[in-house]
């Protein structure tokens, strides 16, 4: 949980606004099975209007099951068991996403939240060609719009993304990887959303791809205003795109910091492993090491501090206490020990 | 004497009656105790010089020599063997690369048996035991137990690592070793290769698409695109000097924590300005005759058009840098046009 404290303390070093468009407060989702999965613990995050929030961690933190609980797309055997996900429009209007249904919650998806999937190769239907999935959206969501309008419209949202009208009559297979996220990305603006989820979105293109689709996103964020989620296991990706970051592991958010304060002075013996886990380009040779071990069982019942078996900080309280994440004087929220004001001895030794 | 030696390396992938040249008059030789990072995106071949290193694939033309074993004596069947025991390789997919039916052990015997002239008793377990601790999965005793589902993504691709050196094997080609794994265990893997490599002097090649990890972890770098080399040479020099159009853009396309927000900006709209010119479509289509990285290519001129020289005529027209360091672009042909801002990645 995000004390009072923490908020405010982020407000203060991002200097951004503090206008809210999204609030997750203690989201927990699990996975029905005999011994369920609980993949998401206890997760509260504010998404600002118009900035870029990133969420970063290993394979299996649970941070893609949280994006899906934020835009209503968990499917069985998943579940969302607690917590509350707000929206808040434009004009001061809030909504209680968990009680949207039918058409309500239709109306609300892709029109206030759209969504950028992983794998652009998967997200498009190979057997229909581009304009026509482009234009299935303004069939559902702007029933209003005639033949021409729609196609005007499709055309438009190809052209801001960089590809030329004429490819609507494409289809997914005569398009590169690259071209075929920019439609991915052109598809969930097509609505003009307030919110667009990223779901490691350039992962599986090419450097030199996936560094013009992110200046593709950055220029039409700062066109169209929309806010974004950018899940990613990338780290240094991350640090560079986003305001701020929310670092999880084993289903929990450890560290919720600015973009700057985490390149520069991480608090987390977690995130500072993840920051080392990339070697620098141009930096010096050093001897490197990742984070030996691997996460734990999101089936059990997790004792003391999640991350406590990897760390290369632990003592006494991380074994049987979980740290809360809470935010240090003069700092972001956290949730480790070595922070604590109680354990004030060891925090001098996390600040080197 | 270099552990490999592959000389003029051509191979073409047969496609409804057309023909794709997959790689194109590749030439480079492995040095035992030395990593050779072969580097670039998909598609630009690197995966087609495994293939054909590990002889699943054949080539068009060019040799590879291995030691002793040149592809003319390559058809007896003990020199085939002698081959395959010497290069041994370590694949992406540590999840696709082991049999889920079988043991750890299992893996492990087999290639001692074949290879090693082992017999099935406890000199064999012994054996097993000792290439496990050398990939340091310890108790080894219960890891050899054990079925792949049981471990982790990094665990498996150690199993994969000491599949490799069951044969002690000369030559370990490694590619994309740690793509598939979890971030946070990718550096220890590579240092495991890096440890196995000075400890049995193994020619290591490293295929990647990730610039950094080939930077630390190899003392020679070559660039691929579609096919060719397009620069080569010790890897801080590839790296922080580069050379080549293409390597320049894949250095600063790649994150780099210490730049400041405003540097970020300025970095984009200098990209934006560069990419204004031509649409998304150009910069990814294939050309076939000239310089192939000329449709992306930010310095396109008109000579481009003719093929680039190849490696050894543009030797030391990389001004300043160190010997070795070579790349194929009309900009560093002192007889082509004057080079336009060829040191743009400073």
């Amino acid at each position: 949980m995000i004390t009072t404290t923490g908020i405010e303390a982020l407000h203060g070093s991002a200097g951004l606004s503090t206008d809210i468009v999204l609030r997750a407060s203690n989201v927990s989702v699990e996975y029905a099975g005999r011994r369920p999965t609980k993949a998401v613990r206890d997760v509260s995050l504010e998404l600002r209007r118009g900035e870029v929030l990133g969420i970063v961690g290993e394979s299996g933190c649970g941070k893609s099951t949280f994006a899906y609980a934020l835009t209503r797309m968990l499917r069985p055997p998943a579940r969302m068991t607690a917590g509350v996900v707000e929206y808040f429009d434009r004009d001061g209007e809030s909504v209680d996403l968990a009680t949207l249904e039918g058409d309500r919650l239709r109306d609300f998806r892709w029109n206030k939240i759209a969504m950028v999937f992983q794998s652009a190769m998967n997200a498009l239907n190979p057997v229909t060609s581009v304009g026509s999935q482009m234009d299935d959206i303004f069939r559902t969501h702007r029933p209003g719009m005639d033949k021409a309008a729609r196609r005007a419209r499709c055309g438009e949202l190809l052209e801001m993304v960089g590809i030329d009208a004429r490819r609507l009559r494409s289809y997914p297979h005569e398009l590169s990887g690259g071209m075929r996220q920019r439609v991915v990305i052109a598809m969930a603006l097509a609505l003009e959303p307030q919110i667009v989820v990223m779901d490691e979105p350039t992962t599986a293109l090419d450097v030199l791809v996936q560094r013009e689709i992110l200046d593709e996103v950055e220029r039409l964020r700062a066109d169209l205003g929309f806010s974004v989620i950018f899940i990613t296991h990338d780290l240094a990706l991350l640090l560079e795109i986003s305001d701020r970051l929310a670092v999880m592991y084993a289903g929990q958010v450890v560290e919720y910091a600015p973009a700057e304060q985490v390149a520069t002075s991480p608090l987390h013996p977690y995130t500072r492993g993840l920051l080392r886990s990339f070697p620098d380009l141009r930096g010096e040779r050093r001897e490197m090491h990742g984070i030996p071990g691997s996460p734990p069982d999101l089936r059990t019942e997790l004792a003391g501090c999640p991350f406590a078996p990897r760390c290369e900080s632990v003592f006494d309280p991380c074994r049987d206490m979980t740290p809360p994440l809470q935010a240090p004087p003069r700092a972001w929220p956290v949730a480790c020990h070595l922070h604590d004001p109680r354990y004030a001895r060891t925090t001098d030794e996390a600040g080197r | 004497m270099s552990a490999l030696t592959v000389t003029d390396l051509t191979v073409d992938y047969r496609q409804h009656g057309s023909r794709l040249r997959a790689v194109d008059g590749l030439s480079f030789e492995l040095e035992p105790g030395q990593t050779l990072a072969l580097v670039g995106e998909s598609g630009s071949g690197k995966s087609t010089v495994v293939r054909t290193l590990s002889r699943f694939v054949k080539p068009s033309s060019g040799e590879i020599a291995l030691g002793s074993v040149t592809d003319r004596r390559l058809s007896r069947r003990a020199e085939r063997k002698t081959y395959h025991k010497t290069l041994q390789l370590v694949f992406q997919d540590p999840f696709a690369s082991l049999n889920p039916m079988h043991t750890v052990a299992h893996h492990l015997r087999r290639p001692l048996i074949l290879h090693g002239g082992h017999r099935r008793g406890p000199k064999l377990d012994a054996a097993v035991l000792d290439l496990l601790r050398s990939v340091n999965l310890t108790p080894p005793q219960d890891v050899a137990r054990k079925h792949p589902h049981e471990l982790s993504g990094g665990q498996r691709q150690r199993v994969a690592i000491a599949r490799a050196l069951a044969t002690n094997p000369k030559v370990l080609l490694a590619d994309e070793p740690v793509s598939m794994l979890d971030v946070s265990i990718r550096l220890e893997i590579l240092n495991l290769l890096d440890h196995l490599k000075r400890d049995r002097d193994l020619a290591l090649l490293y295929v990647t698409h990730d610039l950094a990890t080939a930077r630390h972890f190899s003392s020679q770098i070559m660039v691929m695109y579609r096919g060719e080399v397009v620069e080569r040479g010790p890897s801080d020099q590839v790296i922080l000097n580069p050379a080549h159009p293409y390597t320049q853009l894949l250095a600063s396309a790649a994150p780099d924590p210490r730049l400041t927000r405003a540097q970020l900006a300025d970095a984009r709209t200098q990209r934006a300005q560069l990419r204004d010119s031509r649409v998304a479509e150009h910069r990814e289509s294939v050309v076939d005759e000239g310089c192939r990285f000329r449709g992306r290519c930010p310095f396109a001129m008109e000579v481009c058009a003719t093929r680039p020289p190849d490696l050894p005529a543009a030797k030391g027209a990389v001004n300043g840098s160190a010997a070795g360091h070579v790349a194929r672009c009309w900009l560093l042909d002192e007889s082509a046009a004057a080079a336009p801002a060829a040191d743009s990645s400073n």
